[in-house]
């Protein structure tokens, strides 16, 4: 989707605040909000991708006035409802109302497996999926799509033409996999690549020459060019 | 450093506060309700924030390139099989699963951003600084590279290549900085205390100790 999220190339953001001995977390309800959240998404009720979209959807002016982990909580609430976690009534209520599936009590992080269990992490190669269309060297250009849905392609790559610099390998596709899989979401394991852009091609003639863009795109995100 | 901004966030102070305290009372709130429904258990909770404050962090990622520094045969490997070179220190993992590692040279200088989200390699440098996931940085690094180097006070010349990498899908970025001139005498331990962890975002370069350059 074209949301607030898709902030390459935008203007009038200002400078960097760089913090001075910037703390981890400002403030306890921060720590709780990122540990929930990894000990939510652990209940296996969705992918990274579909992660990504329940904060993307918010309104543009909402995303743009929350802090991180304003997103953090926004997209956490949504998704605990949105997957059958939680009802609607019971995150207004802050009381549980009925059984919890007990599917779900299997899956619940304990203590002991934290330290194995983000240490394995979830990889994101597959070994076959659709057949790769491009190899090493090849011109690409990025299709042109607006996907109202979850995309990784950035806007601002969208028309453009690059050189495919690397093979990543067959990786799960996020436009399918963000959705729920009762929802039809799947992933779709494709060829992803590191596609080069010239700063001139992308920004125009007064960039400099010497200024490349490197952006990871998957197969179905691509034409030849 | 730009010594005008004191503070990594986006609101003024007139609505800083009511935020704050709104924010944990909801936290609390969905907190207590999945603990009451046997969802999440709090020891748990504990455990990944005691990880992400005392365990994971750039010191990781510090140890991976003062050995690519002092051993040709292990920098080969890391630009080669990243993965499994980094894997040889344990720093394996969620937001790290598939590493791709960049090397910083006489003639290229690399930067890594994510323009969609926040996406940064964890195992390798822990979770990422406020302004690594603000519109600012994330809008302005793929246009105005040099202008963001600058604002970090990074001065790269003209003549040097930059190469932008945006972090779109889960391949993770690590910048390999080029070692420091006047270091050759250092130890593999010395030479950690003196990677920064934006040297390897690539938004500054390493400086020898005592040189007085960069920050």
């Amino acid at each position: 989707m074209n949301g607030a999220h898709d902030m390459g190339g935008m203007h009038g953001f200002g400078p960097i605040e760089i913090e001075p001995d910037e703390p981890l977390f400002h403030g306890e309800w921060e720590r709780r909000a990122f540990a929930l959240t990894l000990a939510a998404g652990a209940l296996g009720r969705w992918s990274i991708d579909g992660g990504r979209h329940a904060r993307e959807v918010q309104p543009p002016a909402q995303y743009l006035d929350n802090t991180y982990y304003e997103q953090w909580l926004h997209g956490l609430e949504v998704l605990l409802v949105e997957r059958g976690i939680v009802t609607e009534e019971e995150l207004s209520s802050g009381k549980a109302q009925g059984p919890t599936d007990p599917a779900l009590l299997k899956r619940v992080l304990r203590p002991e497996n934290v330290s194995i269990a983000m240490g394995k992490g979830s990889p994101y190669t597959r070994p076959e999926g659709k057949p790769a269309r491009f190899k090493f060297g090849d011109r690409v250009r990025v299709l042109n799509n607006n996907p109202t849905g979850h995309t990784r392609a950035p806007r601002y790559a969208r028309g453009h033409t690059g050189e495919i610099v690397m093979e990543h390998g067959i990786q799960v596709f996020p436009d399918s996999n963000a959705a729920a899989r009762s929802e039809g979401g799947n992933e779709n394991p494709q060829p992803l690549y590191n596609v080069r852009f010239s700063a001139i091609d992308l920004w125009g003639e007064d960039h400099a020459v010497n200024e490349w863009i490197h952006i990871d795109l998957w197969d179905d995100y691509l034409e030849p060019a | 450093m730009s010594a005008d901004h004191h503070h990594g966030h986006d609101h003024d102070h007139d609505h800083e506060h009511p935020r704050l305290s709104e924010n944990q009372l909801r936290v609390r709130a969905l907190e207590s309700l999945l603990v009451e429904k046997g969802l999440i258990d709090q020891a748990a909770l504990d455990e990944l924030i005691d990880m992400y404050e005392t365990k994971v962090g750039p010191r990781n990622g510090a140890q991976v390139v003062a050995r690519a520094w002092v051993d040709p045969e292990y920098k080969k490997r890391l630009l080669e099989t990243p993965d499994a070179a980094i894997a040889e220190f344990s720093f394996t993992g969620r937001q790290g699963e598939h590493m791709v590692v960049v090397e910083n040279t006489d003639t290229v200088h690399n930067m890594v951003v994510c323009t969609l989200c926040s996406c940064y390699p964890w195992p390798v440098l822990g979770l990422p600084p406020v302004w690594y996931k603000s519109a600012p940085y994330r809008s302005r690094a793929v246009i105005d590279p040099r202008g963001v180097l600058k604002e970090f006070g990074t001065e790269i010349s003209d003549e040097m290549e930059i190469k932008v990498w945006d972090s779109t899908a889960e391949m993770r970025y690590l910048v390999l900085p080029a070692r420091p001139e006047g270091t050759e005498g250092l130890s593999e331990d010395q030479l950690i205390d003196i990677v920064t962890r934006n040297s390897m975002i690539g938004v500054e370069t390493v400086s020898a100790p005592g040189s007085g350059a960069g920050s």
